[in-house]
């Protein structure tokens, strides 16, 4: 076997990953709006699946989602003013990472939270462990 | 005292999460509130179904309680819905303002000659533009706007019989009161 081939063969296969697109749009020939529009879709959620954001479902809504965000790049709008055109029609849930805000505080904090709690059990079972110890050894 | 709390609090916060978890389980994630309740309708221009040289616009959902159903021939829950919809029109309460959502028209309009017309009038939204200016995510939805064109309550998914009794004619006639 030539010594390429598997090189070869690695290559394809990163190169591969392009063949998946399923965007139907033209690509923005100025990649700063390219980039946006890309990560926009990575932002977006699928309503009509759920569990997918907009680049990577294959859903009619999904395409036609990415249809207005296109459109709404090349008119120059900006992320936030994209975003909040979303938001205002499809609510908060169209947006794959929820924002901060006061009815979200208890997702994002909830693990920093948890942790906090689980270093006090873990200090409180320290502290008594070497209490234990010290009566032990002063009762010897 | 102190111990036994340590024991009991975790427990307890595995409690919590379970109670959370359960509840999830039976939220149903696509019954979203519309953001757009309260607010009137959002701005459009359609050509109508029946005659695309003539457009329906938002100005035609001023002045009197109506519904806006959101359909379409592929759509397969839609077959059901229409003759529920078609009982509804026979009753003369409120128009029934169809958004034919990204469909094909003559597919649409053979739909409708065969199986009966409940629409006062009907739009065209071939690209799913107008759609999603009104948060549509699928078909069927249907709205109840208000006399002055606002947008006062969103079904998501076929209009049962139930449906109307329960949810649509008691906000049809509430609406009306108000307005008089």
């Amino acid at each position: 076997m030539k010594p390429w081939i598997p090189v070869l063969g690695c290559v394809l296969l990163l190169v591969s990953r392009f063949a998946f697109a399923i965007d139907s749009e033209p690509p923005f020939t100025n990649p700063v709006l390219e980039h946006r529009y890309e990560h926009l879709l990575q932002e977006i959620r699928c309503l009509q699946c759920m569990d997918e954001n907009i680049a990577n479902s294959d859903a009619p809504l999904a395409a036609d989602f990415r249809r207005q965000i296109h459109a709404m790049v090349g008119e120059g709008e900006s992320d936030a003013q994209i975003k909040r055109y979303m938001v205002q029609r499809y609510g908060d849930f169209v947006l794959y990472k929820p924002p901060l805000q006061a009815n979200t505080w208890l997702l994002w904090g909830g693990p920093f939270l948890l942790l906090l709690l689980a270093f006090t059990a873990v200090a409180l079972v320290i502290r008594r462990r070497s209490r234990l110890a010290d009566q032990e050894q002063s009762s010897r | 005292m102190r111990r036994r709390l340590v024991f009991i609090l975790p427990v307890l916060v595995l409690i919590a999460l379970i109670g959370f978890f359960w509840r999830g389980l039976y939220l149903n994630p696509t019954l979203v509130t519309s953001p757009l309740i309260g607010k009137p309708v959002p701005d459009f221009s359609l050509p109508r179904l029946h005659d695309p040289k003539a457009t329906f616009d938002q100005n035609r959902l001023k002045g009197r309680v109506s519904l806006v159903n959101v359909w379409a021939t592929w759509c397969f829950a839609c077959r059901e819905e229409q003759q529920m919809l078609l009982n509804l029109a026979k009753q003369n309460v409120v128009p029934i303002y169809g958004l034919d959502y990204k469909d094909d028209r003559q597919s649409a309009l053979r739909w409708l000659a065969e199986r009966g017309n409940p629409y006062t009038a009907i739009a065209f939204d071939s690209t799913g533009n107008v759609a999603i200016n009104w948060g549509v995510y699928g078909a069927p939805e249907t709205f109840l706007i208000d006399q002055h064109g606002i947008i006062r309550y969103k079904y998501i998914g076929p209009i049962t019989t139930e449906v109307i009794q329960r949810e649509l004619l008691p906000r049809i006639h509430a609406l009306r009161r108000e307005g008089t």
